[in-house]
């Protein structure tokens, strides 16, 4: 007898009994989708934070004032308070860390846009001309400002999609002066949109200025709280690190005792942290999800018991007219198997349909994977052949002269 | 439309000349000191105790006895279903005794066609799909499968009703299938283990028309195990089986003949063929023949 004829016969007694069949396939078919979906979700917010990490830039380093966690007490970085970091070492840095390729400050300050009758009440950045390179991210309209620019103090400013938006709605920024603590500056640029950072902040309500501009004609102090490092490569950036580390502790004379009085952070190390977290999260709900697979497999066991005992007469006929038993295992094997993997097909469908959903209906990104389709496929047939083994033997074991007298 | 069983009558014809070839045959069966012994529990039941026997080729041989005196079990070893204890049984002279399972499941298959009481039909499904059952087995092809099952069907008075589950067929229409289910492998020798047990007496009668007409037409060596003396009066031998013994073995001169007895019979009754209201069929058959 060979396999096609046994899968017939396998599929015609599924369909004898189609309510019974549903049911059972209900438990894979159930688990099979929350699989899916569960990776699918965990996969899409593992992709949309890696997207947010790349767009800031995986070589990118934070260089700011003040420790990150001295004796526990000071906790704060870029404190105002703090004088440690200056244009000076930035400089140093430039000069003498040969890793790195673009430095920039960043002296954030808040301040009112005044625009005719308008006024928009925003952050205030100031950078140096390497600013979009560094961050990856590009003016849309005019440019951005230029070192001669920072080198002059000069009062032009770059704004943001959100203050383009709202400062100048239906006409173009570019030209336009806007004032600033009384003083008129020459919009020269909008930067692209950017959306949200991983704290949920719109990084598009900032204006970018020179930094010289903004520390001698908005803040009137030389302060630095933060500074933005591109390393050559991502792969230098771990030596950049070191290296900004060393420059910095001899610059500010630390002694071997001394803690840090600034902080080297690298974006790789949060890129790995908020991964390794994303993928806790997905092992999780897929375990989660898994245990309804399990169950599944158990009902499929549970229903394949019952119908080798409901067929003993059925399996007698087929020994007493020529079955070897290993023909009747393998029919009750194949229609265990036909049931798990039918219901696995059919989750993999509602799994990739609810994976579909979930952007539009709970707004959480989805990535469906292809490894978790494939291995939620060789897992239901596994589960098919594992849980139907033992009833199949069952069967195969019967005796057909027991089996033809059974009631 | 011409019924089935008036083809049956014209066909059935019981000579002497028959009776005398059986003599010259080959041997198909040879028990030979046979011994079955259960153990339930501590104690052992002798359900054999030494059985020999001889059938030959075309042999029509009643097995009769009470219950308990050991033909079921005589049965289930010329079956291949059990093993002996002791002894040897030969099949077409292959020492069988000893087989394995599979080994035994294939000499069913292919050597073997059983009916049996109950018809054990496959339920909810077609006629033609149970004949063809024993051919899957045997790995026949597609085609032939079909072409013989329908040929199996159509000898035992079946054509037009391939399609028809068991449950939209007659008692004696479910054991015709079930006879033309034993004969698509074409067997050596039919074990009827009380094939007209479920039946009414006209349907038994043209059961056992069938059985005489693949005997004396195709030469089939058929075993039938009964426990009713007019049934067992068809065959041409009988061995009477008496506390796992052979009590006697002894010819029939005259058997009864199923064809002519079916003439004689009221031609209203056994018009069954044509008749599509007959889903409950012993019940039926029977208050027809109170």
């Amino acid at each position: 007898m060979n396999l096609l004829m046994i899968i017939r016969v396998a599929f015609r007694a599924l369909v004898r009994n189609k309510m019974r069949a549903a049911l059972t396939m209900l438990g894979i078919i159930i688990g099979v989708s929350a699989v899916i979906a569960m990776v699918s979700i965990g996969q899409g917010a593992q992709q949309s934070v890696q997207n947010q990490i790349a767009s800031i830039g995986t070589n990118l380093l934070f260089v700011s004032a003040g420790a990150q966690n001295v004796g526990g007490v000071r906790t704060g970085t870029g404190d105002t308070g703090t004088n440690t970091l200056t244009i000076e070492d930035l400089d140093a840095i430039k000069r003498e860390v040969p890793s790195v390729s673009m430095v920039t400050p960043a002296i954030n300050t808040r301040s009112q846009l005044i625009f005719g009758s308008q006024n928009w009440n925003t952050q205030i950045q100031g950078v140096s001309e390497q600013y979009p390179d560094i961050r990856k991210w590009n003016v849309q309209d005019g440019s951005f400002f230029t070192d001669a620019d920072v080198r002059t103090a000069a009062r032009v400013i770059v704004v943001g999609q959100t203050i383009a938006d709202n400062l100048f709605p239906g006409t173009s920024a570019v030209g336009q002066t806007v004032r600033v603590k009384d003083l008129p500056f020459r919009v020269v640029g909008v930067m692209a949109r950017k959306g949200q950072d991983q704290q949920g902040r719109d990084q598009d309500d900032t204006a970018f200025a020179p930094y010289t501009t903004v520390q001698k004609k908005i803040l009137g102090s030389p302060r630095v709280q933060l500074a933005y490092v591109s390393a050559l490569s991502q792969d230098a950036t771990y030596t950049a690190q070191m290296q900004i580390g060393q420059l910095l502790r001899q610059r500010h004379k630390l002694g071997p005792q001394d803690a840090d009085d600034f902080s080297v952070r690298n974006m790789s190390d949060i890129a790995e942290a908020a991964n390794e977290t994303n993928s806790i999260m997905t092992i999780l709900l897929a375990s989660i999800a898994s245990v309804s697979l399990l169950v599944g497999g158990i009902g499929i066991m549970n229903i394949m018991l019952v119908s080798v005992t409901e067929r003993t007469r059925e399996i007698g006929i087929r020994m007493a007219i020529g079955a070897r038993s290993s023909a009747v295992r393998t029919q009750f094997l194949i229609e265990s198997v036909v049931l798990s993997l039918t219901g696995g097909l059919i989750g993999i469908l509602l799994g990739l349909a609810v994976s579909l959903l979930i952007p539009s209906l709970l707004g959480w990104p989805t990535l469906v994977s292809m490894a978790a389709v494939i291995g939620s496929v060789v897992f239901s047939a596994a589960v098919g052949i594992f849980f139907g083994y033992y009833p199949a033997r069952k069967a195969a074991a019967l005796d057909p002269i027991d089996a033809l007298r059974y009631e | 439309m011409q019924s089935i069983l008036e083809i049956q009558r014209q066909n059935v014809g019981v000579g002497p000349e028959l009776l005398a070839k059986v003599d010259e045959s080959p041997v198909v069966i040879s028990l030979d000191h046979i011994h079955k012994t259960y153990t339930m529990g501590d104690v052992e039941v002798h359900a054999l105790r030494g059985i020999s026997l001889e059938i030959k080729q075309g042999e029509f041989v009643a097995i009769m006895g009470a219950s308990g005196s050991g033909k079921s079990t005589t049965m289930n070893i010329i079956g291949c279903l059990d093993r002996p204890t002791k002894g040897h049984y030969f099949l077409d002279g292959h020492d069988l005794s000893q087989l394995s399972k599979d080994q035994r499941a294939d000499i069913r298959n292919k050597k073997l066609g059983f009916v049996f009481q109950g018809f054990n039909l496959l339920s909810r499904t077609s006629a033609l799909e149970n004949v063809e059952l024993p051919m899957l087995y045997a790995g026949v092809e597609t085609v032939e499968r079909h072409r013989r099952s329908m040929a199996a069907l159509a000898a035992v008075g079946l054509a037009g009703r391939e399609k028809n589950h068991p449950n939209q067929l007659s008692g004696g229409q479910q054991q015709r299938v079930a006879i033309a289910r034993s004969l698509v492998n074409d067997p050596a020798l039919i074990l009827a283990d009380e094939p007209t047990g479920n039946l009414d007496s006209r349907t038994s009668v043209e059961v056992m028309e069938i059985f005489q007409r693949l005997n004396r037409e195709r030469h089939m060596t058929l075993i039938l195990v009964t426990h009713e003396p007019d049934i067992a009066d068809y065959a041409d031998r009988v061995v009477v089986f008496k506390d796992g013994k052979i009590k006697s073995d002894y010819q029939i001169e005259s058997p009864r003949n199923a064809a002519e007895e079916l003439k004689r019979l009221p031609a209203v009754e056994f018009d069954d063929d044509d008749d599509d209201s007959e889903l409950v069929a012993n019940d039926a058959g029977k208050q027809k023949e109170s």
